[in-house]
């Protein structure tokens, strides 16, 4: 790695977020420090306000010593892995089969209208953002939402009206 | 093999016998059953992503994919079963769902293995209704166009990068119908290998830029050539549309360069429809005339004669073809001059009054693909000779033990074993410290002229590792590149890897220049050696003595001096005040002010001839395109003009007669002599003060390359400036400057400057034959860096 990459890595990567990376990185092999990509994309990520940018990515592959192009493929192959700006609470509205059939369009529509935005964007005041994801495993309580960490099942548009007010 | 590793299996009631763990596609290709398939590819790792090879086997719930699917005793495969050919169609389907139907405006339209294959297996009307996707088309540098629409997903181009040319740029984005295959972040592909991701690519998606939308593939006609910008060699197929080469692709030669070739090779081509030469040419009071062949001839030949003897200086380019050469030096001869050359780049020549040649690799390509340990001295491979590059890394991939000792950490594709970087005034001394370790651990004692060189050299724990990792190696290659060669102690380089490769049982080798540098010295194109490898009995002048003390004529064959001579400056000041009849395919500037005859030849693919790789293989080639305008081929203008001059023997009715006669003189001689005797003369290089680090740049090191458009646009084509350590521009005073001024001896020359960490200090990369370098001095040489 040149002096401006490294330069570049540790100015993107702050001390905690490697040391975070390290500790994923000494679960596997020694030269396997590949396999802790979907860790550091998370940590960066998170340490980035909850979206990844293309340099945040470099310096992940820089410091992993990974192709970029790698990198990039397991940032946009996993639906958890943001390239835009998310709001403070990021609302994942599961759209596959089981809750589909339960109502999970009805939610869908409904957040799209109550917060102004489209699937993707982001509130004005910076609180919510909301998406389709794929299927969260949790279809025996469909229709599912995860905001943030947590799961809500078997929601309503009522119900989610009121945990959505009760978020800061 | 013994026979437990055989299994039994079945494919459509044929019995086969089979290797344990073979896939059942590798076996039913080798029988010639044909089984469709999108991703699988011989060379690649396995993906079994397209599922177009799906095939019955028996007791099986599913049909399986015959690529990923081992055999074992006693299977019985089908592969034209109703279940596997249900299952095929199913995939067809599938495939075709996104696939448009542009096949009309698709330049792999006719030689689309999707097309072959939907032929066969897809239905005749689209049951899909719904909007197909659509994908943007990036644009991924000058040489491969792009119609990511059409992209079936089969990462053939990813897994290429990954695995062949060790350098993954192209990726598969994003998931399910929203993959998109490409470098996701937009920037030119830089891989020297790029180009073929071209011919993997099954479909449309990834196709030839420069021969874009100019042909059909059915009208195209297909002949057999070479490569000629290398020592390897490649094996071509040049496609010709009426007569002209429309595009080049590899013929697949599994000793030489497998089934892939350099972009080098497979692009250079298009540098044949640029500055050509059509008609004969004399200069008169100053004034170019264009005149018949058999006047321009004439006028050759008196000039020739007037100036026989050892006033006549004769120099030719490495990627002549040995016919071209041989008649050459069969005119030296007649003239009485051994003034004659193709080391154009060489920088030192003093092992040639030791009778010794050197060229050849002294191992077989393949061979470098096996090695234990190799060690290169003075080279970047990876982009002066992919495909030798590619079988070092092949090499290091399987556990071998590969080292450099280079001025320049150049980027590698693989992890070597150790680099010393040094500036090139200390070569000798860091090649001696391996020498010394060597002869350390080995035992033994060293050859006594290098003893005093050997004694008391610092060795340093590289020199150990790489010492160590030649003798437990079997048989290690010892490679001088062409910048070793180009260095002012090649001499000295070239009798301490002589020395490393004797003790630690390995051979030492030369990588030449150009596609013919082997046949030229076989054909006797040096001053110390004549056809056939016998020494000459009076010696002549080398490629840079020639120069440096001018004669009062030269004979040019394919050379332009201010790129392909070492020194530039020197060669122009002898050829100016000099009597010049040249050979060339191109029309040049330059050419017009030094020379006074300029005689068309025909280019490489549009003459018959033999060209011989580093490793000695001999490889004849056809005339395929046609000459443009008067252009003749260099063995037939030589051949007249000898008859011209009255020399004997030169009635040979074909090029191919040339050549045999060349054999039979070397069968007569029996084979030259490479090992190096001794340390000629006194160091010429040392560590003190800046010094000059060049090799050619990789697209510029010929004439034809040089013409090559699309070659010149790429990121290896741009990449000509002047790279130094940032210590040393701190330390010049430099560290912000864009332009620096760069001066050797009475040039002075202004050149773009790029900080490099991996550059030696005490040295700076500028490569030959680029736009600046044309006008500076030697290649490996001091030069003085100031602002601008």
């Amino acid at each position: 790695m040149s002096a401006q990459g490294r330069q570049q890595t540790t100015d993107l990567l702050p001390e905690q977020v490697r040391a975070e990376i390290d500790k994923w990185i000494a679960k596997y092999p020694p030269d396997r420090q590949a396999s802790a990509v979907m860790a550091a994309l998370r940590i960066v990520q998170e340490e980035n306000g909850g979206w990844l940018t293309p340099e945040l990515m470099d310096a992940v592959a820089r410091y992993l010593d990974m192709p970029p192009v790698s990198v990039y493929e397991v940032a946009t192959f996993y639906s958890m892995y943001e390239h835009r700006p998310v709001g403070r609470h990021k609302v994942c509205v599961c759209d596959s089969i089981s809750c589909m059939l339960n109502g999970s369009g009805k939610l869908l529509a409904h957040l799209e209208e109550k917060l102004g935005v489209k699937p993707g964007e982001v509130t004005p005041d910076g609180r919510f953002s909301f998406k389709k994801v794929e299927c969260l495993g949790a279809c025996v309580d469909a229709p599912v939402v995860m905001i943030g960490r947590k799961y809500y099942e078997k929601l309503t548009p009522a119900a989610l009206d009121k945990l959505l007010s009760e978020l800061d | 093999m013994s026979d437990d590793s055989l299994v039994t299996i079945e494919i459509d009631g044929i019995s086969l016998k089979a290797p344990k763990g073979a896939m059942v596609i590798e076996v039913a290709d080798a029988k010639g059953i044909a089984i469709p398939r999108f991703c699988y590819h011989k060379k690649l790792s396995v993906a079994a992503n397209c599922r177009m090879c799906l095939v019955e086997v028996e007791n099986a719930p599913k049909p399986l994919p015959a690529c990923a699917t081992p055999v074992t005793d006693g299977m019985r495969v089908f592969t034209r079963s109703p279940k596997a050919i249900a299952a095929q169609k199913a995939t067809m389907e599938f495939l075709l769902i996104n696939h448009p139907l542009d096949c009309p405006i698709c330049d792999q339209g006719g030689e689309c293995e999707l097309q072959d294959v939907a032929l066969e297996y897809g239905g005749d009307v689209s049951r899909f209704s719904e909007g197909k996707r659509v994908v943007p088309d990036p644009d991924i540098g000058p040489l491969i166009a792009t119609g990511m629409t059409r992209c079936i997903h089969c990462t053939r181009c990813v897994r290429f990068g990954e695995e062949i040319a060790g350098v993954k740029e192209l990726g598969a984005a994003g998931r399910g119908e929203h993959t998109r295959i490409g470098t996701y972040m937009a920037h030119a592909v830089t891989s020297e290998l790029s180009g073929n991701v071209i011919d993997i690519c099954p479909v449309g998606a990834l196709t030839a830029r420069p021969s874009r939308y100019s042909a059909r593939a059915w009208e195209l006609l297909q002949a057999p050539s070479v490569a000629v910008h290398d020592c390897v060699g490649s094996n071509l197929s040049v496609h010709l549309y009426q007569k002209r080469v429309n595009r080049v692709v590899p013929r697949e030669n599994e000793a030489v360069n497998e089934c892939w070739i350099s972009d080098r090779d497979r692009f250079s081509y298009k540098g044949l429809e640029r500055d050509r030469l059509l008609v004969p040419m004399v200069k008169e009071a100053g004034e170019w005339r264009e005149v018949a062949w058999e006047e321009a001839l004439e006028r050759a030949a008196s000039l020739l004669k007037a100036n026989a003897g050892d006033g006549l200086g004769l120099l030719a380019s490495p990627s002549a073809t040995l016919e071209e050469l041989f008649l050459l030096n069969r005119i030296g001869n007649g003239l009485g001059s051994a003034n004659i050359d193709h080391r154009l780049r060489q920088g030192d020549f003093r092992l040639d009054a030791e009778g010794v040649a050197l060229g050849g690799l002294g191992t077989p390509l393949a061979e470098l693909s096996r090695a234990g340990a190799a060690l290169v001295i003075g080279g970047n491979p990876r982009k002066e000779q992919p495909m030798l590059g590619h079988r070092l890394r092949k090499a290091a991939l399987a556990g071998g033990k590969i080292s450099y000792l280079n001025g320049r950490e150049f980027p590698l594709n693989y992890r070597p074993h150790a680099v010393i970087t040094a500036a090139p005034g200390r070569w000798v001394e860091e090649l001696a410290a391996i020498a010394a370790a060597l002869f350390n651990l080995a035992g033994g004692e060293p050859p006594a002229h290098l003893s005093p060189l050997l004694e008391g050299v610092e060795i340093g724990d590289d020199h150990r590792r790489i010492a160590e990792s030649l003798v437990e190696a079997e048989r290690p290659p010892v490679l001088l590149g062409v910048q070793a060669v180009a260095h002012p102690d090649f001499s000295w380089l070239a009798s301490l890897a002589s020395a490393i490769a004797g003790a630690s049982g390995g051979r030492h080798g030369v990588i030449t220049e150009g596609g013919n540098g082997a046949g030229a010295w076989l054909a006797g194109v040096v001053p110390h050696l004549d056809a056939g490898g016998g020494r000459r009995s009076r010696p002549g002048l080398d490629a840079r003595g020639m120069l440096e003390q001018p004669r009062s004529a030269y004979l040019l064959q394919g050379v332009e001096p201010s790129a392909d001579c070492w020194d530039p400056l020197v060669a122009g000041g002898a050829l100016e005040g000099a009597t010049v009849v040249a050979l060339t395919s191109f029309d040049t500037p330059e050419l017009r002010a030094l020379a006074d005859v300029m005689l068309p030849v025909a280019a490489w693919s549009e003459t018959s001839g033999t060209y011989v790789n580093a490793e000695g293989r001999w490889q004849r080639v056809r005339a395929l395109a046609e000459a443009p305008g008067d252009a003749r081929p260099g063995w037939k203008v030589l051949r007249v003009l000898g008859n011209l001059l009255d020399l004997e023997e030169f009635d040979y009715q074909s090029s191919e007669e040339v050549a045999d006669t060349l054999r039979a003189l070397m069968e007569e001689l029996g084979s030259a002599n490479d090992t190096v005797p001794s340390l000629p003369g006194m160091r010429r290089l040392k560590g003190e003060g800046m010094v000059r680090l060049a090799a050619a740049a990789p697209y510029r090191v010929d004439g034809l390359v040089r013409r090559s458009r699309p070659l010149q646009e790429t990121v290896d084509g741009r990449d000509l400036a002047l790279r130094i350590h940032p210590d040393d521009a701190t330390s010049l005073g430099l560290a912000e400057a864009e332009l620096v001024l760069v001066r050797q001896g009475e040039a002075v020359v202004s050149v773009p400057l790029v900080l490099d960490e991996g550059v030696a200090r005490g040295c700076g990369w500028l490569p030959a034959a680029s736009e600046w370098s044309g006008r500076l001095g030697g290649m490996i040489a001091p030069m003085e860096i100031s602002a601008d």
